[in-house]
């Protein structure tokens, strides 16, 4: 069965479409890549699958289940995990408890009043930082943290839910060129590996072309073009739409004046 | 028919005058939190200082001659005056707490209150002060059959009239086109290179002036008083929150709402006309979190929330300081004399409730402005349940918890819908309508006077076995609420408080966790509040105002809101100043104003946070 399948999803804010018409699906275990220049919906189409956003109209269906506009909290127990554009950890806590936090809301344990919560689930914790090379800095407070390992505590934050399907808005967004590349291939080993199905946007076109199967292009809340790295690259809707006309015959000048 | 109609309309034009006033009020209050976003406690000191200016200066300027212009003069030179005083707050106190976390800006203007009241009484007395009669509109006027006072008239036109320059201020200058611009958008305002301590000093010249002015307008109608800051600023409040925090339109829309709401609410319901206004804000908050015309406050960025961060274990020196400190309130009675033994007895009850109170701050970031409202709720219903039911004080001490706690969720259920500095608002305003019940509920509640004759049984009567019972119950309740920090719900309050989406992203129903952080936390104070009564044998109204809910305050920011611990520390450390020197001087609450600002300023982490660098810094020593 396939694992997500968005249909005619529409939002508007004010007069300004975000998201007109937006429908995919995605498969178990495949990476697909939502890209579109600032303010295209990216977000918009994610916070509708993630329950962040409540959708005009359309629905959104995981493995058969209508989710549509169910709460964030529900769908996160329903298998979906997610990172954010801008990292949401708990700085107050260190890396280690961030896990645990995970872990015990994963168990649905956020209201027992006896246990330690120190106690609770530190092995796992352990395992799932190990999985994500964080072991060492376990210990660390979350607010002394570089922005990347930021990064790779949310996403162990989101894979301590154990999900069927992960939503992550720019993972990579803010880190260095040469840990972009680290993380996109830990995301797409773990995801192969757990049969997790990943929607992500990301900017990084290198990242993208690079560990995405498929490829969906969204421009002002809609989506123009849908396939394959290799279908979209070839695209000219996308080509135009991504460098311009005038950039586009740019590019084709300069290309000629190279070859001459 | 013709007779009720008129009344209708004269009704509607009171109405129309108390708005007015409250507009011109309560648009400093929202003009200055746009800017600044302080919410500014000290704004009804403002307009209390306007009354006593204008009663001093008015009559002398009246005495040259009898003229309308000169009594009008007069007024706004009692405006200008109270606006040079704001201009000395910003500069001396709000500049050094922009950037500070919103509970302390609001002890820090509520601490300028303090001070204000007795500079006030020391300068002008304690009798109230009547002001003169504006001359040329002493006259009443007749509408239909019925009689309207000239000055109310003109009052109706005043908040117009202000709100119309307020609007030319706002959109024909350059200062005004600034202070829209840094409403919306504080620090672009000043990534242009605004001068923004002009700017803000100017912003809060023209909020105490309005404040003054609307003092200071008031004084043919109200003698001047003492009391008149806290009242006011009640009303503000409920006015800027149902406006929208920062929308000057709104804070007229929301006037005049109010306005008509007293003015007719006084005929269908004459003793619960403030519980109407609070529930309409209750109402509107609930429907549009953000005020009739308000604007979402953009989501802070994530920042090192201010609080708890992970709770330690005790170490074996913690382990045996609390062991001494257990000691010592075990066998203070075999040293200390009665009195001793009642201040002991206070300090834990009150250690009780400033660590519920800080369950909900510090561990949950909830910030409560009303907490006495759970505690005095526990106090009365013991009390009723002893003295009007006759029921020995076991089964009342168990209500206490319960009454603390079924109000906390009741309101809660409200509070924690919204964020910041709305719900702290919002927890003021029902710690109100409960104060008022408690107060204008005489047959029930003994109103003012309150209720006598709430006794222990003959097990407990003495000093020293109430004292012993108290101990035991404060252990008992402190451990328990500390181990709910240690617990998995302890952190899901942190987290939640951290980040509310990442929170809710794994699962965790933020609201309803909150909602039961708070009832937890209530039902804790609703028992500190039954001990009480019965300590005092007596209760009244004071037990939920909002001095009491400030002292809670005050006592987890001495003990160190970050501390787990901390508070129970604060309660000591402040209930034996307040005790030792209350006596000695007749300015308290100037020194209590001034040490709670000097303790935002210079000791923010409070004796908790001196312990962890000292214990730090020894460690460090030591290896």
């Amino acid at each position: 069965m396939t694992l997500l399948i968005v249909e005619n999803l529409n939002k508007n804010f004010g007069g300004v479409v975000a998201a007109r018409d937006v429908s995919f699906s995605l498969a178990a275990g495949e990476m697909l890549a939502m890209i579109g220049p600032n303010g295209a919906g990216k977000s918009t189409s994610f916070n509708m699958v993630g329950g962040q956003l409540r959708p005009d109209s359309g629905r959104v269906m995981l493995e058969g289940q209508d989710i549509t506009g169910l709460p964030p909290r529900a769908i996160s127990r329903l298998g979906v995990g997610r990172s954010f554009q801008v990292a949401q950890t708990f700085l107050s806590m260190s890396v280690l408890e961030n896990l645990q936090m995970a872990l015990i809301a994963y168990a649905q344990r956020t209201r027992d009043m006896l246990a330690r919560a120190d106690a609770l689930f530190r092995d796992e914790a352990l395992e799932l930082l190990d999985q994500l090379g964080m072991a060492d800095a376990a210990a660390r407070p979350m607010n002394t943290l570089a922005y990347g390992d930021v990064k790779r505590v949310e996403l162990a934050i989101a894979l301590a839910g154990k999900p069927r399907l992960l939503l992550m808005d720019e993972p990579t967004a803010g880190m260095a060129p040469g840990e972009r590349a680290a993380l996109m291939r830990l995301v797409a080993g773990i995801a192969r590996r757990a049969a997790i199905g990943v929607l992500f946007t990301e900017h990084d076109m290198d990242a993208v072309f690079a560990h995405a199967d498929r490829i969906l292009v969204l421009v002002r809340g809609e989506i123009i073009a849908a396939g394959t790295p290799e279908e979209v690259r070839a695209n000219p809707e996308v080509q135009r739409v991504y460098l311009g006309t005038s950039g586009l015959r740019a590019a084709l000048r300069a290309r000629a004046a190279a070859h001459g | 028919m013709s007779v009720e109609f008129s009344f209708l309309l004269v009704q509607a034009l009171s109405g129309l005058a108390s708005a007015s006033s409250l507009f011109i009020i309560a648009s400093g209050l929202t003009l200055v939190f746009g800017v600044t976003r302080i919410v500014n406690f000290a704004h009804g000191s403002f307009y209390m200082l306007g009354a006593y200016v204008a009663v001093t200066i008015v009559p002398w300027l009246l005495q040259i001659e009898r003229s309308p212009t000169l009594f009008f003069i007069g007024v706004l030179i009692s405006a200008c005056v109270v606006g040079v005083l704001g201009v000395l707050m910003e500069i001396l106190l709000l500049r050094r707490i922009y950037k500070v976390p919103e509970l302390f800006q609001l002890l820090a203007t509520f601490g300028v209150v303090l001070m204000v009241q007795d500079a006030v009484l020391h300068i002008w007395g304690p009798m109230d002060i009547a002001g003169p009669r504006a001359p040329g509109l002493r006259h009443g006027v007749m509408i239909l059959d019925q009689r309207f006072p000239a000055y109310e008239l003109f009052l109706i036109c005043a908040g117009p009239v202000v709100l119309g320059l307020l609007w030319l201020l706002m959109h024909k200058t350059r200062f005004g086109i600034l202070l829209r611009a840094a409403t919306r958008d504080r620090d672009m305002v000043g990534a242009l290179g605004v001068n923004q301590a002009l700017l803000f000093t100017g912003t809060l010249f023209l909020g105490a002036f309005l404040a003054g002015l609307g003092g200071a307008l008031q004084i043919p109608r109200v003698s001047a008083s003492a009391q008149m800051d806290l009242s006011i600023i009640t009303e503000a409040f409920v006015v800027t929150v149902i406006g929208g925090m920062g929308s000057i339109g709104g804070a007229f829309l929301a006037a005049l709402l109010i306005g008509q709401l007293q003015a007719f609410g006084v005929l269908i319901f004459p003793k619960i006309t403030l519980v109407l206004v609070f529930l309409l804000m209750a109402l509107v908050l609930v429907v549009k979190p953000w005020g009739l015309l308000g604007r979402p406050e953009a989501a802070p960025a994530s920042a090192m929330p201010e609080g708890i961060a992970s709770p330690r274990r005790f170490r074996v020196f913690e382990k045996l300081l609390v062991a001494l400190a257990l000691l010592a309130a075990a066998m203070l009675p075999l040293f200390g004399d009665a009195y001793a033994v009642k201040v002991a007895t206070e300090v834990l009850i009150f250690a009780i409730a400033a660590f519920s109170l800080n369950f909900l701050v510090g561990n949950g970031g909830i910030v409560s402005f009303g907490h006495a409202a759970y505690f005095g709720l526990g106090a009365y219903a013991s009390g009723l349940l002893v003295t009007k039911l006759g029921m020995p004080m076991e089964p009342a001490l168990i209500a206490a918890p319960l009454a603390g706690g079924f109000f906390a969720a009741l309101f809660g259920f409200f509070i924690v819908r919204l964020q910041g500095i709305y719900l702290a608002m919002l927890t003021l305003a029902f710690a109100q309508i409960a104060y008022a019940v408690c107060f204008q509920w005489v047959e029930v509640t003994g109103g003012d006077n309150g209720i006598v004759g709430v006794w222990p049984s003959t097990w407990a009567a003495s000093r020293i076995a109430y004292h012993y019972l108290v101990l035991a119950v404060a252990v008992l309740g402190i451990f328990a609420l500390r181990h709910v920090i240690y617990a998995p719900f302890g952190a899901s309050l942190r987290a939640a408080r951290d980040s509310a989406p990442r929170a809710e992203a794994i699962g965790i129903d933020v609201r309803g966790h909150r909602w039961l952080g708070f009832t937890i936390a209530g039902a804790a104070a609703g028992l500190a509040g039954g001990l009480y009564a019965f300590s005092k044998g007596s209760i009244d109204p004071t037990l939920l105002g909002i001095p009491l809910s400030v002292d809670f305050l005050a006592m987890i920011l001495l003990g160190g809101m970050q501390s787990v611990m901390g508070p129970v520390l604060g309660a000591a450390a402040f209930h034996s100043i307040k005790d030792v020197f209350m006596p000695l001087t007749d300015h308290w609450r100037f020194l209590l104003g001034a040490s709670i600002i000097a303790l935002v300023l210079i000791f923010p982490r409070g004796l908790g946070g001196a312990y962890a660098s000292l214990r730090a810094r020894f460690a460090g020593g030591a290896q």
